[in-house]
C-alpha cells in the first residue's frame, strides 16, 4: 500500500559523503531519521530496567549500601557507573537527550512542511488516476462540468478542501481532508518536549523536605527545622514560604480482622496552620491523598510512629529531661527504636529504647510488638552513663547512641506510669506515656503545572494523530459523446479500509449528478 | 465483618464455577480448531483468505462480514465456545460485583481483586470485539489466558481483606485502575493476534516462491497485522492516560507525580515499547515481523509490570497481601 507518509517523513540517509560539512549533514540526517528514533526508544526502555531491579539512592539509600556491602566486587563498579541512581545518571540523560534532539530534528522540518501544506491547495490531479492503489472508472450520462460540480458538492458537504482544474479537454477536482492528523502528531511530540521542560524546571526550582513532627509540637518552614531537605540547583533556603503549623492531634487505625491483620487503614493529622508569622491561625486536617496546600508548598503525610514521653531525674531528684522522643518503627507491628540523650545530667545519661505498642517477649525474637496499635504498650530500655560524645565536633544522629565512652548500667522494661530507679543512685527514668508523630513531606514543584498541561496536549494530539484519517481524492472527467468518463482515485496515509468504498461512493455520486445540480441548471 | 463473609464466599464460589465454564469453552475452541482440519479445508482455502475465520466457507464480499450460510463441524464447536464464554463473562461480572458489594467499595483493593477484574476485562474485550469481527479463532488463547489468571488469583493471591490501605482510598482508584484494566484486556487480545500473525507470517515465508501457501485456519497475515495495529491504536492513548492518571494520583498520595517506583518504571517501559511499535510500523524495513515482535515485547513488559512488580519487587505498589 502506498503511503503518504513517505513524502513528509525524513528519508533514510545515504552513505556518508566526504567533507566535514557533508559528514555533519549526514550525521544529522541519521540522528533525525525514524530508524534512529526507534532504536533510541528501545534503548531507553532497556536502560530503564536496572533502576527497577537494583535499589535506588533516591528511593532507598539503606538498601543501596546493603547491596554494595553484600556484593564487594560488582557493587562499587555498578555504583561508579550510576546504576544505583539510574534516572539521574549521565548515560540515562544521554539517551533521552539524544532522543529529544532526534525528535526536535524530525519535528521542526515537519512543522514547517505542515504549515505550508495547511496554507496550500490540494495537489494537482495525477494524469493517470488509475495507477493509484484505489481507483475506479465509471461512465456518466452527464457532461464533464456537471460531474465535477457534483463531486465538489460531495466533497464540500464532508468539509474536504478542494481544488479544480482543467486539462486535455477534461476537468478534474482534487480534494484533501484530515490535516488534523499531522497537526495532532506534531502537537503530541512538541508536548513531550514541553513535558521534559516542565520536569527539568521543577527539578531546578523545586524543593522537597522531610520532617517528623510530634503530636502537640509545631513546625515552621525554615531550613533548620527539616530532618532532610533537598532543593534544585536554583533554589536557596530564603525562598521557603514562611508558614508554620502545629500538629494538634494524630490518629491511626489498623486492620483487626484475620486477613491483612495490622495493615494500616486510616491516618489523619489535625493541624493548626499560620500562612505567615502574623496571620490568623486556622484548623485543618491532613491525610493520605489529602495533602495540605499552603503558600505554594504542599504538605503530604508520608508516615507515622510513636513518641514515648520520658522524664529523667538526676541524683538530686531534679528533672534534667522531660520530653516526647520520636521512635522509628522497625517493622509492620511498629516495634520502634529510639534514643534519649541527657547531656545535662552528671555523668551524662544515654538510653537506648525499644517502644512496643503491643508488647510481647519470646526466646527467638526477644522483645517485639505484635500489633501496631497501642493495646499493651511497653518501653524496654538499656541505660548508659559516661560521655555522650556531643562535644567531639562530629555530627550525631538523634536516633543513635555513641556508646564508645559510656558504660551500660542496666536494663529495664516499663509500662506507662512506671519509674525505674537507676542503679548506684544515678537518678531515675519515668515512662510517663506516649504520643504519636507524623512524618511529613513538604514539597514545592513549580514544573507540575507545565507538566500537566503538556500531558493534556500530548494525549489530545495522540488521539488526533491516531484516529483522524488523512485522505486525498481526485475525480477526473473526460467527455465521451453526450456524457463523460469519470475516474475517481484516493490515497491515504497509513491503513485505510474505508478508502475503497469512499472512492466508489464519490465516483457514483459524481457520475449520477445530484438533484440540486439539476434544479440549478 | 465475619457475618458478611458469606458474600465473599459466594463471590469466590462463582469465580470457581466460571473457571469450570471457561475450561469447557476452552475445550470447545480446541475442538473447533481440530474440527476444521478436515479435507474440506484444503479445498476451501484455495480461495484467497479475505476473512479467513474458523471454518469460513465462502469468500466474503467485504472484509469483516462473516457469512453464516453453512455451519461446518468446527464452527458449531466454536459457537458453543462463544456461548460458554458469554456465560463465564456474566458469572465473573457477578462475582466481581458481589465482591464489591461485600467490601463496600470498588473491588480493586488487592491483587486478587485486580486479577479477577483483569480476567473480566480480557473476556469483555474479546467478546465486545467478537461482535464486530470474526475472532472466534482467538477463543482458545483468550480462555487459556483467563484461566491462568483466575487460577493464580484463587490459588496464590486470594485474600479476605475488605478494607483498603489508606493510599488506595481515592476516586483515582476508579479512574486509574479501570483504564489500566481495559488496557490489560486490549494488550492481551493484541498479543494473541500478534502470535497468530507471526504463525501466519512464518507459514508464508516457508512457502516456496510461486507456490500456494498451505491451508490455514487463521486469517491472513495482512489482516492480523492490521487488527493488531487497530487494537493498539486504541490501547496506547488509553495506556498513556492510565500512566498520567497514576501520576496525578501519586502526587496527592505520595507527594510527587513521578518517582521511578518499580511500578512506574515498568509502566514507562511498557509505554516506550508500544511507542516504538507504533514508530516501527511506519518505518521501512521494520513494518511487519519486527514491529510484531516489538509489540510482543511490550506485552511482556506489561505482564512484568502487572505480576512481576507486585510479587517480586519492593515498592509502593506492593500492597499488603500482595
Amino acid at each position: 500500500m502506498s503511503d503518504l507518509a513517505s513524502d513528509l517523513s525524513t528519508q533514510p540517509a545515504a552513505p556518508p559523503p566526504l567533507g566535514t560539512k557533508g559528514f555533519f549533514r549526514w550525521a544529522w540526517r541519521q540522528l533525525t531519521s525514524m530508524r534512529t528514533a526507534l532504536i533510541l526508544l528501545v534503548i531507553l526502555a532497556i536502560a530503564s530496567i536496572p533502576g527497577s531491579v537494583l535499589p535506588q539512592q533516591g528511593l532507598d539509600p539503606v538498601r543501596v549500601n546493603e547491596w554494595i556491602v553484600n556484593n564487594p566486587t560488582s557493587g562499587p563498579i555498578l555504583k561508579r557507573f550510576g546504576f544505583f541512581d539510574v534516572y539521574a545518571s549521565p548515560w540515562f540523560a544521554a539517551i533521552y537527550l539524544l532522543l529529544f534532539i532526534s525528535l526536535i530534528g524530525c519535528i521542526l522540518p515537519r512543522s514547517f512542511a505542515h504549515a505550508r501544506v495547511l496554507r496550500s491547495k490540494p495537489p494537482v490531479a495525477p494524469r493517470n488516476l488509475t495507477r493509484l492503489p484505489r481507483s475506479t472508472e465509471v461512465s456518466s450520462e452527464h457532461p464533464v462540468d456537471v460531474v465535477i460540480d457534483s463531486a465538489e458538492r460531495v466533497f464540500r458537504a464532508k468539509r474536504w478542501r478542494v481544488r479544480r482544474g482543467e486539462d486535455d479537454g477534461g476537468q478534474w477536482i482534487a480534494a484533501e481532508k484530515g490535516y488534523w492528523r499531522e497537526t495532532g502528531n506534531l502537537v503530541f511530540h512538541i508536548a513531550l518536549i514541553i513535558l521534559l521542560i516542565g520536569v527539568g524546571y521543577g527539578s531546578l526550582w523545586g524543593w522537597k523536605g522531610n520532617v517528623i513532627v510530634v503530636s502537640g509540637k509545631g513546625f515552621s518552614d525554615t531550613l533548620t527545622q527539616y530532618d532532610v531537605w533537598g532543593g534544585g540547583r536554583l533554589v536557596s533556603a530564603t525562598d521557603l514560604p514562611p508558614f508554620s503549623f502545629t500538629l494538634t492531634d494524630f490518629t491511626a487505625d489498623f486492620e483487626r480482622g484475620e486477613a491483612q491483620r495490622g495493615a494500616a487503614r486510616f491516618f489523619e493529622g489535625k493541624l493548626t496552620v499560620r500562612d505567615t508569622p502574623g496571620a490568623v491561625p486556622y484548623d485543618t486536617t491532613i491525610g493520605v491523598n489529602e495533602p495540605l496546600s499552603v503558600d505554594g508548598a504542599k504538605v503530604f503525610l508520608v508516615g507515622h510512629g510513636y513518641a514515648p514521653h520520658v522524664i529523667v531525674r538526676d541524683t538530686t531528684g531534679a528533672v534534667v529531661f522531660d520530653d516526647t522522643v520520636p521512635f522509628l518503627p522497625q517493622d509492620g507491628s511498629f516495634t520502634s527504636t529510639g534514643v534519649v540523650k541527657v547531656p545535662d545530667a552528671t555523668p551524662q545519661i544515654g538510653i537506648q529504647g525499644l517502644f512496643l505498642p503491643t508488647a510481647a517477649l519470646d526466646a527467638v525474637l526477644g522483645p517485639h510488638s505484635t500489633f501496631p496499635a497501642p493495646d499493651d504498650p511497653a518501653l524496654f530500655m538499656s541505660a548508659w552513663v559516661g560521655d555522650l560524645g556531643l562535644n567531639s565536633g562530629k555530627t550525631q544522629s538523634v536516633y543513635r547512641l555513641d556508646t564508645a565512652q559510656m558504660n551500660l548500667i542496666g536494663r529495664k522494661a516499663l509500662r506507662p506510669g512506671e519509674t525505674w530507679d537507676l542503679p548506684e543512685g544515678l537518678g531515675s527514668v519515668e515512662f510517663v506515656g506516649f504520643t504519636r508523630w507524623a512524618s511529613l513531606q513538604i514539597a514545592h514543584d513549580p514544573g507540575q503545572g507545565i507538566a500537566l498541561v503538556a500531558v493534556t496536549f500530548a494525549i489530545s494530539g495522540l488521539l488526533l494523530s491516531l484516529f483522524v484519517k488523512r485522505r486525498r481524492m481526485w475525480v477526473r472527467a473526460r467527455p465521451t459523446g453526450t456524457g463523460s468518463t469519470v475516474v475517481a482515485a484516493g490515497l491515504a496515509r497509513g491503513d485505510d479500509e474505508r478508502l475503497e468504498s469512499l472512492v466508489n461512493d464519490v465516483a457514483t455520486a459524481a457520475a449520477s449528478g445530484t438533484e440540486t445540480d439539476r434544479t440549478r441548471s | 465483618m465475619t457475618e458478611d463473609m458469606g458474600l465473599a464466599q459466594l463471590s469466590l464460589l462463582i469465580v470457581y464455577l466460571s473457571m469450570a465454564i471457561i475450561t469447557m469453552a476452552m475445550v470447545s475452541f480446541a475442538i473447533s480448531l481440530a474440527g476444521t482440519r478436515t479435507s474440506k479445508l484444503a479445498a476451501r482455502d484455495r480461495v484467497p483468505a479475505l476473512v479467513g475465520s474458523v471454518g469460513e466457507t465462502e469468500p466474503a464480499t467485504a472484509p469483516g462480514s462473516a457469512l453464516d450460510s453453512e455451519v461446518p463441524k468446527g464452527r458449531r464447536a466454536a459457537n458453543v465456545g462463544m456461548s460458554l464464554t458469554w456465560l463465564a463473562f456474566a458469572m465473573l461480572l457477578a462475582a466481581v460485583v458481589i465482591r464489591g458489594i461485600w467490601a463496600g467499595r470498588v473491588p480493586w483493593g488487592n491483587m486478587y481483586e485486580f486479577s479477577i477484574t483483569s480476567a473480566l476485562g480480557v473476556l469483555g474485550a474479546f467478546l465486545i470485539f467478537s461482535l464486530f469481527r470474526e475472532i472466534r479463532w482467538l477463543g482458545i488463547y483468550v480462555t487459556t489466558v483467563v484461566l491462568l489468571t483466575l487460577g493464580l488469583a484463587v490459588k496464590v493471591l486470594y485474600t479476605e481483606a475488605a478494607q483498603l490501605v489508606p493510599a488506595l482510598k481515592s476516586y483515582w482508584l476508579l479512574i486509574h485502575v479501570s483504564a489500566a484494566v481495559i488496557c490489560g484486556g486490549a494488550f492481551t487480545i493484541a498479543a494473541g493476534i500478534t502470535i497468530a500473525y507471526l504463525i501466519q507470517d512464518r507459514r508464508l515465508r516457508r512457502t516456496p516462491e510461486g507456490a500456494e501457501p498451505p491451508a490455514s485456519r487463521l486469517p491472513s497475515a495482512e489482516r492480523l497485522e492490521l487488527l493488531n495495529y487497530k487494537i493498539l491504536t486504541f490501547a496506547f492513548p488509553l495506556w498513556t492516560f492510565a500512566v498520567v492518571s497514576g501520576a496525578i494520583w501519586a502526587e496527592s498520595a505520595w507527594g510527587r507525580y513521578w518517582g521511578w517506583d518499580p511500578k512506574e518504571t515498568w509502566a514507562f517501559i511498557t509505554w516506550v515499547i508500544y511507542a516504538a511499535y507504533l514508530h516501527a510500523r511506519t518505518t521501512a524495513g521494520w513494518r511487519g515481523r519486527r514491529a510484531a515482535w516489538i509489540s510482543l515485547v511490550g506485552f511482556l513488559a506489561f505482564l512484568i509490570n502487572y505480576f512481576g512488580v507486585n510479587l517480586f519487587v519492593q515498592g509502593l505498589h506492593s500492597y499488603k497481601g500482595f
